[in-house]
């Protein structure tokens, strides 16, 4: 399939900035769902409130786009309803960590067979550029002037705690790397989880000496750390701050029975 | 166990399970709470055996998105909850409205605001579940009276919420959903099932009476369906800029409910034509149907269905007699409608009768306030 008949160009202008990492995810997507060959008409693509929820709007396929956090409930009650199809939602660090983290842990804990892409731009890039949960300490937004005095949530190890089957996290400059960790995800049953961290020149780096989203694709390349898989999360565990490194990689790989499959739902379709 | 047509005797919230069962339910998400939590119980139980879902969620948040996200799947789905949970779920309640999802949310009323009194009875609810979410909507509510109205309006909800694409309500209440009672359920019941986009059905009853209310495009089917709660057009191109779509839509989202009123209302009309007449529903309207049984000076019109607003029976009743007496349990909500449509039709004398604490009022506090209007 072409990229063009894989997103819907009649929805274009997209609302994506100049220099915006939703491009090179959705390219990403693209070609991991391509060289699956999935369906696409059996696929059904949900979004919560944000940038990066905005995607499912723009792929050629069925799109639910929800309230703002609910993204995994709503998806919840899809995939369970109709389990014949494949979910995948989109959200952002804010949809999914801060308003919408009760169903983001506990998505993870009941296991309902979906795939999960959190575009972490650590920062609220649509309503201006506010802190979010994964502001790193000490960075600016217009919510924090003074410095954000708050530290970040690692959202890739709360899906490993919280029982998600596969979660791996890379950036917008691992490619490559990020493309296979989709492939892992839509291939594996289960509550798959991929974050990436991607560039908000706009509203992130502007703020922080990173105005050119050259600098920040640079500043991923420079922190960012294989995972080492013989440690424990515990001791792994690197914050993303002014000096702190961010963690890429496969973070887990499991195969917890999914909850469909637990209550036998497939059986009743 | 989906039980088959016959004679039962049950709790209100069990017939509510039977309603949900006959119409066809197929999906639940709910998270505890009294007094609604029996109909989750059951339907943890029964659903299973339906080929249908039951989950429990994280929060009434998480299980509203849920219903709504499996209703785009294709089956009826439902929730139900009180007063604290109903307060979480407003923002999906006004997503669904705008989506036009049809879902059936169950509000088993409690005393509140707040945690108030979860044990008793309460009717506060009435105006949160018209006005709840932010914006102009419309929404389809009937508020049972027995636990025979348990199951029959459980079965009405989710037809006209499937009919209309509508968030639908019963608005129940503790000592309804408590009551034992008689169930009587018939050997066949009408039961409405969305139109679906693409299927043309052999009989067209299913149709609204207008164009008002798209064909259902269900997921999974090709249609590459695209459902926003932002201001869209009809091929759910998002356009909230734009002050032309934005009108045209939420306009229709009002008038395709309130041009159907006729349609939807219900009620029950006793001693039509008295010059005192009492307007009621729920279980505040149960001491008011004895004193109207016994007393033929005293009239009872009792609504079935609260939203869209029964204009039509009350400014009948408005126009007919002296004076009305609202009764419900809450400090005076539904009074305001009912009074508004009173006086236009003619009616000077509106008063109410107020109950809250969690019992309803009974036939002597009837009589005390009637006699008080110079009615007895």
């Amino acid at each position: 399939m072409e990229i063009f008949d894989f997103y819907r160009k009649d929805r274009w202008p997209h609302v994506f900035c100049p220099g915006c990492g939703n491009g090179t995810v959705m390219n990403c997507f693209y070609r991991a769902f391509n060289d699956l060959n999935l369906p696409l008409d059996r696929t059904a693509f949900v979004g919560g409130i944000g940038c990066s929820s905005r995607i499912p709007l723009y792929i050629n396929s069925d799109a639910l786009h929800t309230t703002h956090g609910r993204a995994i409930a709503f998806a919840t009650g899809l995939k369970l309803a109709k389990p014949e199809l494949k979910i995948v939602v989109f959200t952002g660090d804010g949809d999914l960590g801060a308003i919408g983290g009760n169903h983001f842990i506990n998505g993870c804990r009941r296991n309902v067979d979906m795939t999960v892409i959190c575009i972490n731009n650590n920062i609220y890039g649509m309503t201006g550029g506010q802190a979010s949960i994964t502001t790193p300490h000490d960075y600016q937004s217009t919510t924090t002037p003074y410095g954000n005095k708050e530290y970040p949530f690692d959202l890739a190890e709360i899906a490993v705690t919280a029982g998600a089957n596969y979660v791996a996290r890379w950036t917008t400059r691992h490619v490559h790397e990020l493309t296979r960790s989709m492939k892992m995800a839509l291939q594996k049953k289960g509550f798959t989880f991929v974050e990436v961290v991607s560039q908000c020149p706009i509203n992130f780096g502007r703020r922080n000496k990173m105005a050119d989203p050259v600098q920040m694709l640079d500043w991923f390349k420079e922190s960012s750390v294989r995972r080492d898989k013989t440690r424990t999360a515990a001791v792994d565990h690197v914050d993303l701050n002014l000096e702190g490194k961010i963690t890429v990689g496969e973070f887990v790989d499991r195969n917890r029975e999914c909850y469909e499959d637990l209550i036998g739902v497939e059986k009743h379709g | 166990m989906k039980i088959t047509p016959g004679e039962y005797f049950l709790q209100g919230n069990e017939a509510c399970v039977q309603g949900s069962l006959a119409s066809g339910v197929k999906f639940f998400a709910g998270y505890p709470i009294t007094p609604s939590t029996e109909i989750a119980e059951g339907l943890a139980h029964e659903l299973k055996g339906a080929d249908g879902v039951f989950l429990q969620m994280e929060d009434e948040i998480a299980c509203i998105s849920a219903v709504i996200g499996a209703s785009w799947g294709g089956v009826k789905s439902m929730t139900a909850t009180s007063g604290p949970g109903f307060s979480l779920m407003q923002e999906a309640i006004g997503y669904a409205a705008m989506s036009e999802t049809p879902i059936m949310i169950v509000n088993v009323m409690r005393g509140g605001p707040s945690t108030g009194q979860p044990t008793r009875a309460s009717q506060g609810d009435v105006m949160q579940t018209r006005y709840g979410s932010h914006g102009d909507y419309q929404v389809i509510a009937f508020a049972p009276a027995s636990v025979q109205e348990m199951f029959d309006l459980t079965v009405e909800a989710f037809n006209y919420s499937e009919k209309y694409r509508v968030p639908a309500f019963l608005l129940s209440d503790a000592e309804v959903g408590h009551m034992r009672g008689l169930l009587s359920i018939p050997d066949r019941l009408k039961i409405i099932d969305r139109k679906e986009k693409g299927i043309k059905r052999p009989d067209e009853a299913y149709d609204v009476p207008d164009d008002l209310v798209r064909p259902f495009p269900v997921f999974g089917k090709g249609h590459k369906t695209m459902i926003t709660g932002m201001t869209h057009t009809d091929s759910s191109r998002i356009e909230p800029e734009d002050s032309k779509i934005h009108q045209d839509l939420v306009k229709r989202l009002s008038e395709k409910i309130l041009r159907n009123r006729k349609d939807i209302n219900k009620w029950e009309l006793m001693c039509p034509g008295s010059k005192t007449m009492v307007i009621s529903y729920g279980s505040a309207s149960l001491g008011a149907k004895e004193v109207a049984a016994g007393d033929d000076r005293i009239g009872l019109l009792r609504l079935k269905s609260l939203w869209p607003f029964p204009e039509e029976p009350v400014a009948e009743v408005a126009r007919e007699c002296d004076r009305i007496l609202v009764s419900e349990m809450n400090l005076g909500m539904m009074y305001w409608e009912i009074k508004r449509v009173a006086l236009e039709n003619g009616c000077k004398k509106i008063e109410l009768l107020s109950k809250i604490g969690g019992d309803p009022p009974t036939p002597s506090e009837f009589r005390h306030k009637l006699r008080e209007m110079g009615a007895i």
